[in-house]
C-alpha cells in the first residue's frame, strides 16, 4: 500500500509540472508589458524595474518559467500588490476557509447523493424514486449562485433562522456553533448540484450492479434484501461511484467561487475574483497553481481509496 | 431517425424540456418585434417597480429599466454566448480529438497528455486564469468557457476516432492514395459528427450556465450590456429589498438549463438500447407472482414443481419460458434437467426459490412445494429463510457469481450467519471445515483469498461449499461445470456425487450435456421450448430415447463422459418463446413430423416414471419401462 501511494505521488509530479506550464502559458497571454500589467496602479518606473528583475521578466520565456518555478518551490509565490503581503500567506489563510466550506459540501453531497441514489434504485419506479428523480432534476438545473440567493431570502430574511452571510458573527462570534450557523446555507447551496449528479450516478450504478450474478447468489444464500442492497450491491457500486466523487470534488471546488461571493465567505475563490478585478495577477497566478495542486493531491487520495475498496486493483 | 424521434417524444419529460426550450427561443425571437421599451433606457423615477405594474409587466430594476425588455435582451445574449462557446469548444476540441485519434502514436500521446493536464484543473480555475490574463469582458469569458470545455470534446472524439481509424474504409481510403486531410474530412468527420452533436447538446446548457456565472462574478459582460448572469449579479445588492429583480433572471437561467438537461437526458435515453429492452430494471428480491388458476393441492414429495408457468414480459411480448412443468425430487435423488440454451431449464431452476429476475420475469401459474409448503405463494421472509438453508444453489460461472470484493471466507460465513446466530469466530471455523469438505487444500489460508485470486475449479468448490453451508435438503446446480475445463469438470462432478451419497442430498442438476447426466443423475427430464418432452430413469432414457429430440441429443454426444459437448449440432433453431405453435414445438426440426403433430397440444404421456410428449415416439415408453 505504501508503495502504491508513493507510485501515485510520483506520477503526480509531471501533472503538477504541467499545471505550472499551463498557468504560465496562460499568464503570458497578458497583453502589453507584463510588469506594468501586474503592478497596475503601482506601476512606478522603480517598481516596474524591480519586478522585472525579481521575476526575470527581461529574460527569455523558458528562463522566466524556471525562475518562477524555482521561487515557488522555495515557497515564494511573489507579493500581492493590492494587499501588500506575500501571496502565499494570503492564499493559505483564504484556503482554510474554502476548505471548510468545500469540504463540508463535499461530505454532504457524497452522503446525500449516495443515499438518494441507493434509495432510488432500491425503489425503482416507486414513489420515492420518482420524488428523488424530480428533486435531483431541479437540483442539477438550478444555478448554485441563484439557489444561494433564494436561500438567503427564505432562511435569513423571511424566517430569520440563519445569518445572511459571512463566516463568523462580527460581534461575539467565532466559536463552532457560530461557524455552523454561518456554514449551513452556503454548504447546502454549494452541494446541491453535486448531490444531484452523484445521486443519478449512484442510482444507475446500483441498478447496474443489482442485475449482476453475485447479487442473485447473495439472494440465493438467503441474505436479507436490506443487506443485499447495503452490503453486496452498494459495495460493488462504490467502485463506480468513487471516481465520480473525485470529479465532483472539482465541481464543488469550482462552485465555491460563486458561493463565496454570494455569502461573502472569505475563501480563496472570492480572493481570486477580487484579484482579477484589481488586476493583482501574481495573486491570481499563485492561487490557481496552489488550488489546482491541492486538487491533484486530493485525486490521488481518491485513487488510494479506490484501491482500498477494490482488491482487484494492483497495488 | 424517425424511431429515435418517436422514442424521444414518448418520453414525457424530454417533451416538456423541448416545449420549454422552444418557448424560450420563441420569446427571444418574438420580443424584438414587440413594442418593448429600450432595455438600456434608465428612468430613475421608476426604480424598483414591482412586477405587473403599468407598462412594466415584470417591473423595473435599480435604474428603472424595464425588466421584461432586459430579460429578453439578456436571454438572447446568454443563449448566443453559450451556443457560441459550445460551437467553438466542439470545433477545436473535435479537431484535436480527430487528429490525435487518427494519427495515433507520438502525436496522440503528446496531445492527450496535454488534455489530461487541462482536465486536472477544477474547470473554474482555468477559466479564471484565462479571464485574468485577457481581462474581464464578455468575449473573454466566452473564450475562457470554450477553452475549458475543449478537453472534454477532445477526449470523447479521440475515443471515437481511434475506433474508426482502424476500420477497413479508412484503410481503403489510404490505399487509394487519399491525403490525410481528405480522409479526415470525407471519411472520418461524417462518422464522428453525430457524436459531436450529441456531446454538444449535453454540454450547451452547462456552457450557458458557466458564461452566466462568469458574468455574475462581474468578469463577463460589462455594463450597460447585460446577459442573464450580470443581471443577476447587479440585482444582488438589492436582493433583500427588491427580490424580484433577482428572481426574474435567476428563474430564466434555471428554465434554460433545466429544459436543456431534460432534452439531453431524453436524447441519451432514446439512444441507449438497454433502456428500450427494459434491461436496466432492477430485479426485485423475489420473482413476481400473478397466479390466476387455483393452486394445485399439496403433495408429500420433498420437492415438487406442479404445473409451473414462468413468463417474461418484455414490452408487449410474452415469452413463455416455463410452460407447465411438473417434476418431483425425492430425498437423496439426483434429477437431471437437460436441454439447449433457451429451453427454459435454468428458468425452471431459478423459479423454485423465486430467483427469476423480475421484472421481466413473472410466475403465472402452478406451485413449487417443499415438503408440501407452497414456496411460490410464500411471503418474502419465509422464502428468504428457506433460501440457502433448505434449498441451496450452485451457479454456473463462479467468477461472476461470487462477490468480487469480499474474501471467500467472509462470503461463506455470511451464508451461515444468514440463517444461524453464530459468532464471527465460529462462522469462520465452520467456513474452514466447509472448504475442507470440498477438498480445498490449505483451507485455512484460502479463507482470506478474493475470488479473483483463485482458479476456476477452486472458485466453484467455494460455490459448492457455500451451498453446503447450512446442510440443505436440496441443491439446485445450474450448469455448475460448464465454465470449467474437462479435468476440473470431472473432479467437481465426482465431488458432488460423493457429497450426495455421504449426506443424502437431493440434487437437481441443470445441464446441456448428456454425458454429465449419465455420470451423475438417477433420473432425467428433457426440456424443449419450456416444456418437458421426455422423462425417465437415466439408463432407460439413454438406452431407448422415446422422443425424437432426445434421440438426436444423445446422438450428438460423441462419447459419453468425455469433454465438452454443445447441442448445436441439431439443425434448426428452437422456436421463439413468444410464438409457440399449438402442437409440437419440435415439429419444424423433426424428421418424423406429420400434419397431426402441429394440429393440437400433445400431452406428456407414459406409465410409471417414464413419459414422453410425442405422437410418434421412437419407442413406446411402456416397452422401454
Ligand atoms: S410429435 Fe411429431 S413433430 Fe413432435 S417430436 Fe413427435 S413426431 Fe416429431
Amino acid at each position: 500500500m505504501g508503495g502504491y501511494i508513493l507510485k501515485r505521488l510520483l506520477s503526480a509530479v509531471p501533472v503538477l509540472l504541467g499545471i505550472t506550464v499551463i498557468v504560465f502559458l496562460i499568464m503570458s497571454l497578458i497583453p502589453g508589458d507584463p510588469a506594468t500589467a501586474i503592478l497596475g496602479a503601482y506601476a512606478t518606473p522603480e517598481n516596474v524595474e524591480k519586478l522585472n528583475r525579481d521575476l526575470g521578466l527581461d529574460e527569455p520565456m523558458i528562463e522566466r518559467y524556471f525562475i518562477w518555478l524555482y521561487n515557488m518551490l522555495q515557497g515564494d509565490f511573489g507579493r500581492s500588490y493590492s494587499l501588500n503581503r506575500p501571496v502565499l500567506d494570503e492564499i493559505l489563510e483564504r484556503f482554510s476557509a474554502t476548505l471548510i466550506l468545500a469540504g463540508t459540501s463535499f461530505i454532504l453531497c457524497s452522503i446525500l447523493g449516495i443515499l438518494a441514489g441507493v434509495v432510488s434504485a432500491a425503489r425503482q419506479y416507486g414513489m420515492a424514486d420518482k420524488l428523488i428523480t424530480f428533486v435531483v432534476l431541479i437540483g442539477i438545473s438550478v444555478p448554485s449562485f441563484f439557489l444561494g440567493m433564494m436561500m438567503i431570502l427564505l432562511f435569513a430574511v423571511n424566517l430569520r433562522w440563519l445569518p445572511v452571510s459571512g463566516m463568523y458573527a462580527i460581534y461575539g462570534g467565532g466559536d463552532l456553533p457560530d461557524l455552523i450557523r454561518h456554514l449551513t446555507m452556503p454548504a447546502l447551496a454549494l452541494s446541491a448540484v453535486a448531490t444531484g449528479v452523484i445521486a443519478r450516478m449512484a442510482r444507475s450504478a446500483m441498478l447496474e450492479v443489482l442485475r449482476q450474478d453475485f447479487v442473485r447468489t447473495a439472494r440465493a444464500k438467503g441474505v436479507h434484501e436490506r443487506r443485499v442492497i447495503t452490503r453486496h450491491a452498494l459495495r460493488a457500486a462504490m467502485v463506480a461511484i468513487i471516481p465520480v466523487l473525485g470529479i465532483q470534488a472539482g465541481f464543488v471546488l469550482s462552485g465555491a467561487v460563486y458561493i463565496e461571493i454570494v455569502f461573502q465567505w472569505p475563501g480563496v475563490g472570492r480572493m481570486l475574483v477580487d484579484a482579477i478585478l484589481t488586476r493583482d495577477l501574481l495573486l491570481v497566478q499563485g492561487g490557481v497553481v496552489f488550488v489546482a495542486a491541492c486538487y491533484v493531491l486530493f485525486n490521488i487520495a481518491v485513487d488510494v481509496a479506490q484501491s482500498l475498496l477494490d482488491p482487484r486493483i494492483k497495488t | 431517425m424517425i424511431a429515435f424521434l418517436r422514442r424521444l417524444f414518448r418520453n414525457r419529460l424530454a417533451g416538456l424540456g423541448a416545449v420549454t426550450f422552444a418557448a424560450i427561443v420563441l420569446f427571444v425571437v418574438v420580443t424584438p418585434l414587440l413594442p418593448l421599451p429600450d432595455p438600456n433606457a434608465t428612468a430613475t423615477a421608476d426604480r424598483f417597480m414591482r412586477p405587473f405594474s403599468e407598462g412594466h409587466p415584470l417591473g423595473t430594476d435599480h435604474l428603472g429599466r424595464d425588466l421584461l425588455a432586459r430579460l429578453a435582451a439578456g436571454t438572447r445574449l446568454s443563449l448566443a454566448v453559450g451556443v457560441a462557446a459550445a460551437l467553438i469548444a466542439a470545433t477545436i476540441g473535435s479537431a484535436i480529438g480527430i487528429v490525435a485519434g487518427y494519427f495515433g502514436g507520438r502525436i496522440d500521446n503528446v496531445i492527450m497528455r496535454g488534455v489530461d493536464m487541462l482536465m486536472a484543473f477544477p474547470y473554474i480555475l482555468l477559466a479564471l486564469a484565462i479571464v485574468a490574463a485577457l481581462g474581464p469582458g464578455l468575449m473573454n469569458a466566452l473564450i475562457a468557457v470554450a477553452a475549458v470545455n475543449v478537453p472534454f470534446f477532445a477526449r470523447n472524439i479521440r475515443g471515437i476516432t481511434v475506433g474508426l481509424a482502424g476500420r477497413e474504409f479508412v484503410d481503403a481510403a489510404r490505399l487509394s492514395g487519399m491525403g490525410h486531410t481528405r480522409i479526415i474530412l470525407s471519411e472520418l468527420l461524417p462518422n464522428v459528427l453525430p457524436v459531436i452533436v450529441i456531446a454538444m447538446s449535453t454540454t450547451v446548457g452547462w456552457m450557458i450556465l458557466e458564461t452566466a456565472g462568469l458574468s455574475f462574478l462581474g468578469l463577463g459582460s460589462q455594463p450597460p450590456q447585460a446577459d442573464l448572469g450580470s443581471m443577476l449579479g447587479e440585482a444582488r445588492s438589492a436582493l433583500i429589498t427588491h427580490p424580484h429583480t433577482s428572481v426574474v433572471p435567476g428563474l430564466m437561467i434555471f428554465f434554460i438549463v433545466m429544459s436543456i438537461n431534460l432534452l439531453g437526458d431524453g436524447v441519451r435515453d432514446a439512444l441507449d438500447p438497454r433502456l428500450r429492452s427494459g434491461a436496466l430494471s432492477r430485479p426485485r428480491a423475489m420473482t413476481e407472482v400473478k397466479r390466476e388458476d387455483p393452486v394445485p393441492a399439496p403433495t408429500d414429495d420433498l420437492l415438487a414443481l406442479q404445473d409451473l408457468h414462468t413468463q417474461f414480459h418484455v414490452g408487449d411480448r410474452v415469452l413463455r419460458a416455463v410452460d407447465g412443468v411438473s417434476l418431483t425430487v425425492a430425498p437423496g435423488e439426483c434429477l437431471g434437467i437437460i436441454g439447449e440454451s433457451g429451453s427454459g431449464k435454468s428458468v425452471t431452476a431459478l423459479s423454485v426459490m423465486g430467483l427469476v429476475a423480475s421484472p421481466p420475469g413473472l410466475i403465472t401459474g402452478g406451485a413449487v412445494r417443499f415438503r408440501g409448503e407452497d414456496l411460490v405463494g410464500a411471503p418474502y421472509e419465509r422464502l428468504r429463510q428457506a433460501r440457502g438453508d433448505r434449498v441451496a444453489y450452485i451457479f454456473q460461472d463462479p467468477l461472476s457469481t461470487l462477490h468480487p470484493l469480499y474474501r471467500v471466507g467472509d462470503q461463506l460465513a455470511e451464508a451461515i450467519r444468514a440463517h444461524h446466530k453464530v459468532a464471527a469466530k465460529e462462522a469462520r471455523a465452520r467456513a474452514v471445515a466447509l472448504l475442507r469438505d470440498v477438498r480445498i487444500p490449505n483451507a485455512e489460508s484460502r479463507l482470506d483469498d478474493y475470488p479473483h485470486e483463485m482458479s476456476g475449479g477452486m472458485r466453484q468448490r467455494v460455490g459448492i461449499a457455500m451451498a453446503l453451508a447450512n446442510e440443505p435438503d436440496v441443491i439446485i446446480a445450474d450448469e455448475p461445470t460448464t465454465a470449467l475445463d474437462v479435468t476440473v469438470q470431472a473432479q467437481i462432478l465426482s465431488l458432488l456425487d460423493d457429497l450426495r451419497r455421504d449426506r443424502g442430498l437431493a440434487i437437481v442438476f441443470i445441464t446441456h450435456d448428456f454425458g454429465v447426466v449419465a455420470q451423475l443423475c438417477d433420473r432425467v427430464a428433457v426440456m424443449y421450448a419450456g416444456r418437458i418432452v421426455e422423462e425417465g430413469p437415466t439408463g432407460a432414457v439413454l438406452n431407448a430415447p422415446a422422443h425424437p429430440y432426445t434421440r438426436r441429443l444423445i446422438a450428438c454426444v460423441p462419447e459419453l463422459g468425455q469433454g465438452r459437448r454443445e447441442l448445436a449440432a441439431i439443425p434448426g433453431l428452437p422456436p421463439t418463446l413468444d410464438d409457440l405453435p399449438a402442437g409440437c414445438a419440435f415439429a419444424p426440426r423433426c424428421e418424423k413430423a406429420r400434419p397431426a403433430c402441429s394440429a393440437a397440444p400433445i400431452p406428456l404421456e407414459g406409465s410409471g416414471r417414464r413419459a414422453v410428449r410425442c405422437l410418434y415416439p421412437e419407442t413406446r415408453p411402456e416397452e422401454a419401462a
